[in-house]
C-alpha cells in the first residue's frame, strides 16, 4: 500500500478521554456500569467483550451520540468533533446511490463544512487517500456497487481525510477477508506511530494480543483494563463469558453497584482515580450534577418491572 | 390536426390552459427532487401520510373562509407541519416508530377533516379539496406555487451536503457537525409547502403522486442521487404536459390525468428501466471479462 500526504504534515495533537463513574444505556436499562479509567493520548486500546456487553455503546458515549445516564465521559485535548468514528456497517445506508468519491469528500467535513467550496487540491487528496487504500478508480463507482471489504476501505478513507487525533473504530474487520484485514490494520498501526489514539471494539483476540498493547474487557462493566496480556488472562474472560447467565438468573440489574457505586467489585482499572481537571475539556454529557441520584431512581425503578414481567411470564 | 394543434394549441387558445401548465410545471419542479429525497430514505408513504394531515388544515381555512385560498393554504400548512412536529415527537418520546406515528397521526387528520368539510360544504366542495382544480389556478394561486418551487430548489442547494449525508450515514453527520436534527427538519417543512402548493392544482390526496412517482421512475434510469432529481424534474414536468393535454382533449379531470401520465411513465419505467427494469434484465448479455 502506498503512503499518501495529505495527512501527516502537522503533528497531532495528544487526545485522551476519562471516564468518571459513567452509566451508559438505553431506555433507563444501563448497557455499560460505572466506568472508571482513562485511556491515554495516544493509546492504541482494543475493546473486546461478549456480544451485548456495552462495547458499540461505550463508543457511541465517547462520540456523545448517547449521553451517560450518570458520571461523566470527559475528552481530554478535543472537542467532540476532532473525533473519527467508524460506526459498524449496518449502520450505513449502502443503497444510497451516491459516488465514491462523493462518500469519502465527506471527510473533510471539518474544513469545508456545510457550504464550504471544493477546491481542485482537494480532488487530489480524495484520490490520495483511495489510492492509500488500495481503491484507486473508484471515484466514480456507486456505493451500492461495492462488496463489504471495498466498502470497508472506502471508510478508512474517509478516516484518513479526517485527520483526527481520536480514532473510535466499531468492529473495523468484522466480516472482512484477512487480506483486507491485514491492510487496515496496516493503517491502525500507522496512526498510533503518528500518536493519534485509537479505540477499537474487536472479537479476533488473536488480533489484539498482538496489536494492541493496551485492552479493556468489557461485560457489562469494566472486567479488567489494563496492557492487553493481563487484561486478556483465562480468569477475565472466563469472568466476561459468565455475563450473560449472570444476567439471566439474578435479576436485578444494579444491586451490587447501587449501594456502593463508587466501589468496582474486580479490581480499580489503572487510572481510575479523579484526574485533575483539564483546561480544555468539553464536558459533552447532561447530568454531571448529582449524577448518582440520576442513576439511583432509574435503576430502581427498572428492577420491579423486570421481576413483574418475569413473573408474568412464568404465570402464563 | 396537426401535432401542434394537439400538444401546444391548447395553451396557445387558452389563457386557463397557460397557468394550469406553468403552476404544473413549477410544483415538478419544486416536487419532484424532495420525492427523490423521501424515496431513498424509504420514506415514501409519510409524504402520503403527511398529504392526508394537510386535509383538516385546509378544511378549517375552508370553514372559516370558503373556498378562499390564502385561508386553505395557512390552514393546510399549519396542519401539516402540526402533524410532522408530533410525529416526529412521539417518534423521540415513545417507542412508536416514525412510519406508525405518521400513520396514527394522518388518520386521525384526515377524519377531522372530512368531518370540518362536511360540517359546512356539500360533496363537491369535498372533491375540491381532496383533489383539486388545476385548471381554476388565479394567478395568486400561481405566485405561491411558484415560490415554494423557487424556496425548495434553494434551499435544496443549501442544505444538500448535509442532507444526502443525513440519508447515508447520520451517525457520521453527528458526530462531525450537530446539524442532523436540523435538516431533518429543514426538510420535512419543504415537503409539506410542497404537498400544500400541490394540493391547489392537485389536491391533497394526488398532490403527493407528482412527488412520488417521476422520483421512483428515476430510480429506473440513473444511477445518482442528482441525477434523479434532475430526471424526476424531467419526468414530472412532461406528465404534466401531457397529463393537460389529454384532459383537454378528452375532457378528463386534469388532476388525476397529470397522475395517471407519470403513473403510465413510470410502468413503463418499471419496464424499460435501464438500471433494474424488467426486460433489460431478461435481455441476455454478454459479461465483461472484469
Amino acid at each position: 500500500m502506498k503512503l499518501h500526504n495529505a495527512t501527516s504534515a502537522r503533528p497531532v495533537r495528544p487526545a485522551g478521554v476519562r471516564f468518571e463513574n459513567a452509566t451508559i444505556g438505553y431506555e433507563r436499562h444501563p448497557a455499560v456500569h460505572h466506568i472508571d479509567g482513562r485511556i491515554e493520548p495516544g493509546a492504541l486500546m482494543a475493546v473486546v467483550g461478549p456480544n451485548g456487553a456495552g462495547k458499540s455503546t461505550l463508543l457511541k458515549a465517547i462520540v456523545g451520540a448517547l449521553p451517560p445516564y450518570g458520571g461523566r465521559i470527559v475528552l481530554e485535548g478535543i472537542k467532540a468533533r476532532d473525533v473519527a468514528y467508524l460506526p459498524q456497517q449496518a449502520e450505513i445506508d449502502r443503497s444510497f446511490p451516491i459516488p465514491v468519491f462523493d462518500f469519502v469528500a465527506m471527510g473533510l467535513w471539518k474544513s469545508c463544512g456545510l457550504f464550504g467550496g471544493f477546491a481542485r487540491s482537494r480532488t487530489a487528496e480524495v484520490s490520495d487517500v483511495l489510492a492509500a487504500v488500495g481503491l484507486s478508480g473508484f471515484e466514480r463507482r456507486s456505493l451500492d456497487t461495492l462488496s463489504g471489504g471495498q466498502m470497508q476501505r472506502v471508510l478508512f478513507a474517509r478516516l484518513l481525510l479526517q485527520d483526527a487525533p481520536l480514532i473510535l473504530l466499531d468492529e473495523p474487520f468484522t466480516a472482512i477477508d484477512s487480506r483486507t484485514a491485514r491492510d487496515l490494520m496496516d493503517l491502525v498501526l500507522r496512526w498510533h506511530g503518528e500518536g493519534r489514539t485509537v479505540v477499537a471494539v474487536l472479537h479476533d483476540l488473536e488480533m489484539v494480543r498482538q496489536s494492541f498493547p493496551e485492552s479493556i474487557l468489557l461485560a457489562r462493566r469494566v472486567v479488567a483494563w489494563g496492557p492487553t496480556g493481563e487484561v486478556l488472562a483465562p480468569a477475565n474472560l472466563n469472568d466476561a463469558r459468565r455475563m450473560p447467565e449472570a444476567w439471566d438468573e439474578h435479576a436485578p440489574l444494579c444491586d451490587d453497584h447501587g449501594a456502593e457505586p463508587h466501589v468496582h467489585p474486580h479490581g480499580n482499572p489503572p487510572g481510575a482515580g479523579r484526574p485533575a481537571e483539564h483546561g480544555h475539556d468539553h464536558h459533552h454529557h447532561h447530568h454531571h450534577d448529582g449524577h448518582d441520584h440520576a442513576h439511583g431512581p432509574a435503576a430502581a425503578g427498572t428492577v420491579p418491572a423486570e421481576r413483574a414481567v418475569r413473573v408474568g411470564a412464568r404465570a402464563s | 390536426m396537426t401535432l401542434t394543434e394537439i400538444f401546444i394549441g391548447p395553451f396557445a387558445d387558452f389563457l386557463f390552459m397557460r397557468r394550469a401548465l406553468a403552476g404544473s410545471i413549477a410544483l415538478a419542479v419544486g416536487a419532484a427532487p424532495i420525492g427523490v429525497f423521501l424515496l431513498l430514505r424509504r420514506m415514501s408513504l409519510s409524504g402520503d401520510a403527511m398529504a392526508h394531515a394537510i386535509l383538516p388544515g385546509a378544511a378549517f381555512g375552508f370553514l372559516v373562509a370558503g373556498l378562499d385560498l390564502v385561508a386553505m393554504t395557512l390552514g393546510g400548512l399549519a396542519a401539516g407541519l402540526l402533524v410532522a412536529l408530533l410525529a416526529g415527537l412521539v417518534t423521540r418520546t415513545t417507542i412508536l416508530r416514525e412510519d406508525a406515528s405518521l400513520a396514527s397521526f394522518y388518520l386521525i387528520s384526515l377524519a377531522l377533516g372530512v368531518l370540518l368539510v362536511s360540517l359546512r360544504g356539500s360533496s363537491v366542495d369535498l372533491m375540491h379539496v381532496l383533489f383539486g382544480t388545476v385548471l381554476a389556478l388565479n394567478p395568486d394561486a400561481l405566485v405561491f406555487i411558484a415560490g415554494v418551487a423557487t424556496a425548495t430548489l434553494v434551499m435544496l442547494a443549501l442544505i444538500w451536503r448535509p442532507l444526502v449525508l443525513e440519508c447515508v450515514d447520520p451517525g457520521f453527520l453527528r458526530v462531525v457537525s450537530g446539524t442532523g436534527g436540523t435538516i431533518h427538519t429543514v426538510f420535512i417543512v419543504l415537503v409539506v409547502l410542497n404537498l400544500v402548493a400541490g394540493f391547489q392544482a392537485l389536491g391533497t390526496l394526488l398532490s403527493v403522486g407528482i412527488m412520488m412517482l417521476p422520483a421512483a421512475s428515476a430510480r429506473f434510469w440513473v444511477r445518482e442521487v442528482s441525477m434523479m432529481a434532475l430526471v424526476a424534474m424531467g419526468i414530472a414536468a412532461v406528465s404534466a404536459w401531457l397529463g393537460l393535454v389529454l384532459s383537454y382533449h378528452l375532457a378528463l379531470p386534469s388532476g388525476p390525468a397529470i397522475i395517471l401520465v407519470a403513473g403510465a411513465i413510470h410502468i413503463a419505467s418499471i419496464l424499460f428501466g435501464a438500471v433494474g427494469g424488467l426486460l433489460p434484465r431478461l435481455l441476455p448479455v454478454a459479461h465483461r471479462t472484469g
